[in-house]
């Protein structure tokens, strides 16, 4: 951290958490500078939940600590909660109120200057675009309307720090690409630092920095183009006339390791585009397709995990199966 | 990589004043902490408002329950020779009959708040889980107080005085009441994960509570083993307290059945009543509290 930059957003260090005999979260180390964009990754199960509580004091942790804005979490709890905003996978709002009266029980739990608030009610309502329905309870609201108006809430008391846990799931494209367009303007205007959980590979892709948690410990941290580096070497697909041989061919005169899929063979290479006419020309067996797939996030996530990341996205997510590899 | 911040932010308001921690800093943080428990304390106003017809129909049981039942009732204790004033006797049961329901909506809505997830909208803002509980509570005595005054302003059907200082002492006895169990819903509700446990737990709770008060019938006129366990049921000091207030103020004779609790003799006066009230409300607080703070 360059001095003079405020405290670190995030600092954790040994973090772990038994329930019982179970050790949901084993020693975790986490550093997430302010205004930062910070990708929490990992399968269903891999501590993630867990992690988040703690970091946002839900939680006290069995060990190790945590420090949010420069303040511990155990100590200093009240003043780690009114520099945080959470927005959750599950509503949290109160669907008997309208959207001015949820902003205004939050306003009041995190005793905002009164003054001024009226003015910033507007304004997180106009950048979600609930304007108009600001008069509106909220359980007439559809389910992106109502993740705009949590959106809008978290960050009403201007938190250094907002949690987003799954924020886009179960929405409509439109609708993720416009609730993205208020969080890059929120970041911008008010260098808010921005930690969450996704299942999207492209979300993922514009963080500055991502983590991948896997059976309770970080497995990777970087930066996406780090990650990829670490898997290293491209994928090239090849559909041949006889994959037997193919894969005889592979190993011995090029030294690479081939594996089946169902659509043929899979064999990495440094340089997948440069790998490619050499292959071709000395196989021996006819090529009849050649892909050559760059690493993406998910490979990175394969690697780590064993899983895709989509493989298990929350059942809200519509197609929890995936895509099919 | 990171962002260098350099000087920005410099519209963020400051939330907390970066002072010496101090007397000022302690009172901003009372301060802060009223602002939240009144403002827990009005949603639950607001529900009220928004519900009116819910209110309106949970209000027609106590008074079928007094006019109908009470005067049939009525008739067959007391013969037909005497002036029925079983209305009167059932009158303070009643009432608090009709706090009960509402106070007991409000502590157990804490069971759906967890469920819909407001609850942690709550739990992690910046403010004291105890605050969060006393304001809910509050919420819980004022709505439910609001619709005793409905079955209040009947008092006249059942022969009790339109006084002010009598409808003053009933109301500050009915806050009180409803506080208590609003505290007891609370308490049970934050012991609880699930809300079937819940509605179970209160039924096989709520029934002895309300037949052994002695609401309907004096404890005086129970068996001994009847009379003993309704020595331990708090409602039978809320029941009676506000019996004895009512009867402060009614002039003439009245039936042999308005008997007062005696604890092996003594006559239990009316501050004696709200004050073991008052007490179990508090250690209901604390015990709520408590498990309130330890809740994930």
């Amino acid at each position: 951290m360059p001095a003079g930059s405020g405290p670190t957003a995030i600092h954790a260090r040994g973090v772990t958490k038994t329930y019982g005999h179970v050790r949901a979260v084993r020693g975790i180390d986490l550093t997430v500078a302010q205004g930062e964009t910070f990708g929490f990754l990992g399968p269903n199960g891999a501590g993630k939940s867990t992690t988040i509580a703690m970091l946002c004091t839900l939680a006290t942790p069995t060990a190790g600590h945590i420090e949010i804005a420069g303040h511990d979490t155990r100590r200093e709890p009240h003043e780690v909660r009114r520099a945080i905003g959470l927005v959750f996978q599950e509503t949290t709002l109160d669907g008997d109120l309208t959207a001015a009266e949820n902003l205004r029980f939050h306003a009041d739990l995190y005793d905002m200057p009164t003054a001024s608030l009226p003015a910033r009610v507007d304004a997180m309502l106009g950048l979600v675009g609930l304007t108009e329905r600001r008069g509106s309870l909220v359980r007439t609201f559809s389910g992106g309307m109502r993740r705009r108006l949590e959106i809008a809430r978290g960050l009403l008391h201007r938190p250094r720090l907002l949690f987003l846990d799954e924020p886009t799931i179960g929405l409509d494209p439109q609708t993720r690409a416009h609730l993205w367009t208020y969080l890059s303007e929120i970041r911008a205007r008010e260098d808010t630092t921005i930690f969450l959980t996704t299942h999207y590979l492209e979300e993922a892709e514009t963080c500055d920095r991502i983590a991948i948690i896997d059976g309770g410990r970080i497995v990777a941290q970087g930066t996406p183009a780090e990650l990829k580096s670490v898997v290293g070497a491209d994928r090239i697909e090849l559909r041949t006339e006889d994959d037997t041989a193919a894969a005889q061919a592979l190993r011995t005169r090029f030294g690479l390791e081939a594996t089946a899929f169902p659509g043929g063979l899979r064999v990495r290479a440094e340089d997948g585009a440069r790998a490619v006419p050499a292959l071709c020309a000395g196989l021996g067996v006819l090529v009849q397709e050649v892909t050559v797939i760059r690493p993406t996030l998910d490979d990175v996530f394969l690697h780590h995990t064993g899983r895709g990341l989509r493989d298990d996205a929350p059942p809200r997510g519509g197609d929890g199966a995936g895509d099919p590899r | 990589m990171s962002h260098a911040t350099t000087g920005r932010g410099t519209d963020r308001s400051p939330s907390v004043p970066a002072g010496p921690a101090g007397p000022g800093r302690r009172s901003r943080r009372l301060t802060a902490e009223l602002r939240a428990g009144r403002m827990v304390w009005r949603r639950e106003m607001m529900h009220f408002w928004r519900d009116l017809p819910r209110v309106a129909s949970a209000l027609a049981q106590p008074l079928l329950f007094l006019y109908i039942l009470g005067i049939g009732l009525g008739r067959l204790v007391a013969g037909s020779h005497t002036s029925d004033d079983y209305l009167l006797f059932l009158f303070p049961g009643v009432l608090v009959m009709t706090v009960q329901q509402p106070a007991i909506a409000v502590g157990a809505s804490i069971v759906w708040d967890r469920e819909s997830g407001f609850l942690r909208e709550m739990l992690v803002a910046p403010v004291g889980r105890i605050t969060l509980l006393l304001g809910k509570c509050l919420g819980g005595a004022t709505v439910a107080t609001c619709q005793a005054l409905v079955v209040l302003a009947s008092a006249g059907l059942a022969g009790v005085p339109y006084r002010v200082d009598l409808f003053a002492a009933l109301l500050a006895e009915l806050l009180l009441v409803s506080l208590s169990l609003t505290v007891l819903a609370a308490a049970l509700a934050v012991s609880v994960r699930r809300v079937q446990t819940f509605n179970v737990a209160l039924s096989v709770l709520l029934l002895p509570l309300t037949f052994l008060s002695g609401m309907m019938f004096p404890v005086s006129a129970m068996p001994d083993w009847m009379a003993a366990l309704s020595l331990i049921d708090p409602l039978t000091y809320a029941v009676d307290g506000m019996r004895q207030t009512v009867m402060t103020f009614h002039h003439g004779p009245l039936s042999d059945y308005f008997d007062r609790v005696t604890w092996g003799g003594w006559q239990v006066t009316a501050a004696a009543e709200f004050t073991l009230v008052a007490v179990a409300t508090l250690v209901g607080v604390v015990v709520a509290g408590r498990r309130f703070s330890r809740a994930e």
